[in-house]
């Protein structure tokens, strides 16, 4: 190997410092969330506790924090199902040329990059106005699929423009019908990429806010209320919140990842070459 | 090797022309299994997007009175809207937000892409420290940007180190609640909306093309702004879009991180929905729309998204 150059080492403290940056304000508040009960926002630390994490768990003190929480847990969930589902029919559509398609990519694109709270408004709007009740689990689960599908596609368009279709042409020669070329060839050799749209499924869910601002009716997900806390709440209480939930995203993302690995070791324990099929 | 990792691999791609759908033997058209395979994609985008877009078209021009809205066809909250001068003055903060919050992501993320892309010479290390940029994007926004606070307050981190240094005397007012903060926070929050795009093309980049220009006598700087530049504009483009859209649209960075202080348009939208002014709020909206799609349109001359993925 040649010798590092000077440029390197220049650029790895960049690099190093966005990491700090990126993750130092996060460290911060998880330290700050011990403060002792007399303890403020910031430094100094006035002793070391778990008083603030006991407030959470007192249910006047902080409004319906675990009401809440279980609301973004079960829409989360649900968002992630129907992501992954759409997303695969939807990868799997667009590899065939049909009349309309660029009208939806383009939809698609749109859905992604338009202002959030537009959609909050416009869903809004239509329900008010037509008398309908506005509930979490139908408008809101409907609101945040327009900014989890677009990333779900776009991972799956990524995905079947680099999966080696002599695979399925091999299954389709063989006899295989089309559900069973999909069920036993396509859906295997994916499924490490499904776990990442179902990743982004959930998360994007359960942290999404302006989306589900005016589409969430009466009862509030835990990022509304979290920043109805913002408004009224002084204390460390909203540091330990905020590190409960940080801790809580995580553990989802690292049993994601553990998922992903123990998937691919299997795979290369039983000789399987599944999961190779993408060129 | 991990789930979204394999999309950062550079790979050569099928032929198109040959795999799509040439070969079929049995099963239905392609224009048939294709809508039905798209339908649900399609009634979800019908419903909370179209639909929506629609209303809020057809409420901008209805009419308001302080306790209700009603049908009708007027141009008045355009009229108010236009001759406004606040109007201006908020879009042009804006934009204002939107240039330099893109000039900084832009600058940091390519920085942050080129070294993990061309400096770091293991797979296992790109992938660790990829994952690294990308986990705080799973986590909460509101989260991080409260976690400012004890950084930039008036007794924060920042205030006592400097007054301990001797840099300053008295704290500075401006690190919290001001234009200050709010950048800092976009740049927090959306720098890796930058870096993901720009990394991805760059692991695309052939490396014998940059071999070649130093076996040519390029130097690492002029192999950057010949070669790797040029060759990275379309992860440029894409990341671009995606920071100026979500810095136009954004409400709750400006209004948390400013402590309501500043505004800009998606304040303006949601003070009037909280006056329950939805037709003015609606009117404010469309041009939200018209200007986001204009500049949309003006950074896709240069990218072919659907090549890019």
């Amino acid at each position: 190997m040649e010798k590092r150059s000077r440029a390197f080492y220049v650029l790895a403290t960049i690099f190093a410092l966005f990491l700090v940056f990126l993750y130092g304000p996060t460290i911060t508040i998880a330290i700050l969330s011990f403060q002792g009960p007399q303890g403020g926002l910031t430094f100094p630390m006035r002793g070391v506790s778990v008083h603030w994490f006991e407030d959470l768990f007192r249910q006047q003190a902080v409004g319906d924090i675990w009401g809440s929480f279980a609301r973004s847990l079960t829409l989360g969930l649900m968002v992630m199902v129907t992501t992954v589902i759409v997303s695969v029919m939807g990868g799997l559509a667009f590899r065939k040329r049909f009349p309309g398609s660029s009208v939806i990519f383009y939809l698609i694109i749109t859905s992604l990059v338009i202002p959030s709270i537009l959609i909050s408004l416009g869903v809004g709007l239509i329900f008010s106005q037509s008398g309908l009740a506005v509930h979490w689990s139908t408008l809101g689960f409907g609101a945040q699929l327009t900014w989890t599908l677009p990333f779900g596609l776009l991972i799956m368009f990524a995905v079947f423009n680099r999966f080696d279709k002599s695979y399925e042409e091999a299954a389709r020669d063989q006899g295989a019908s089309a559900w069973q070329t999909i069920r036993y060839v396509v859906l295997p050799i994916i499924a490490p990429m499904l776990i990442g749209v179902a990743l982004f499924g959930f998360t994007l869910s359960y942290d999404e806010f302006a989306r589900t601002l005016l589409t969430s009716g009466s009862y509030n997900t835990l990022p509304l209320e979290i920043y109805g806390m913002t408004t009224n709440v002084t204390t460390p209480v909203i540091f330990a919140l905020g590190t409960l939930t940080t801790a809580f995203s995580f553990l989802i993302i690292g049993l994601f990842l553990a998922i992903v690995i123990t998937l691919n070791r299997r795979r290369s324990k039983h000789g399987s070459d599944a999961g190779q099929g993408l060129v | 090797m991990t789930d979204q990792t394999h999309l950062f691999i550079p790979v050569e791609k099928n032929d198109k022309k040959l795999s799509r759908g040439t070969r079929r033997q049995k099963g239905l058209p392609d224009a048939v299994s294709g809508w039905l395979l798209s339908l649900p994609l399609a009634l979800v985008l019908l419903f909370f997007l179209v639909l929506p877009i629609a209303m809020i078209v057809v409420v901008s021009f209805w009419g308001a009175t302080e306790f209700s809205i009603y049908p009708a066809f007027l141009f008045d909250n355009y009229e108010f809207l236009l001759t406004s001068p606040v109007t201006y003055q908020v879009f042009l903060n804006t934009v204002k937000y939107a240039l330099i919050t893109w000039a900084i992501t832009l600058v940091l993320g390519f920085t942050v892409a080129y070294f993990l892309a061309f400096h770091v010479r293991s797979l296992t290390w790109q992938i660790v420290l990829f994952l690294l940029c990308t986990i705080p994007f799973w986590t909460s926004n509101i989260i991080r940007m409260i976690s400012w606070i004890p950084f930039l307050g008036r007794n924060g981190i920042a205030n006592s180190t400097l007054i301990s240094m001797g840099v300053i005397d008295e704290p500075l007012e401006w690190l919290l609640f001001s234009d200050f903060s709010v950048i800092l926070a976009f740049v927090h929050l959306y720098t890796l909306f930058m870096v993901v795009p720009i990394f991805n093309t760059m692991m695309r980049i052939d490396k014998s093309l940059i071999e070649a220009a130093y076996d040519n006598g390029a130097s690492g700087f002029q192999t950057l702004t010949n070669v790797i530049i040029p060759l990275t504009k379309p992860g440029i483009m894409i990341g671009s879009i995606f920071v100026v859209t979500l810095v136009m649209g954004d409400f709750i960075t400006v209004r948390f991180m400013s402590g309501s202080q500043k505004a800009n348009v998606g304040r303006l939208i949601s003070n009037d929905i909280a006056l329950l002014q939805y037709p003015s709020a609606a009117a404010t909206a469309v041009i939200l729309l018209v200007t986001v799609i204009l500049v949309i349109a003006i950074l896709l001359r240069f990218v072919d998204i659907r090549k890019e993925l």
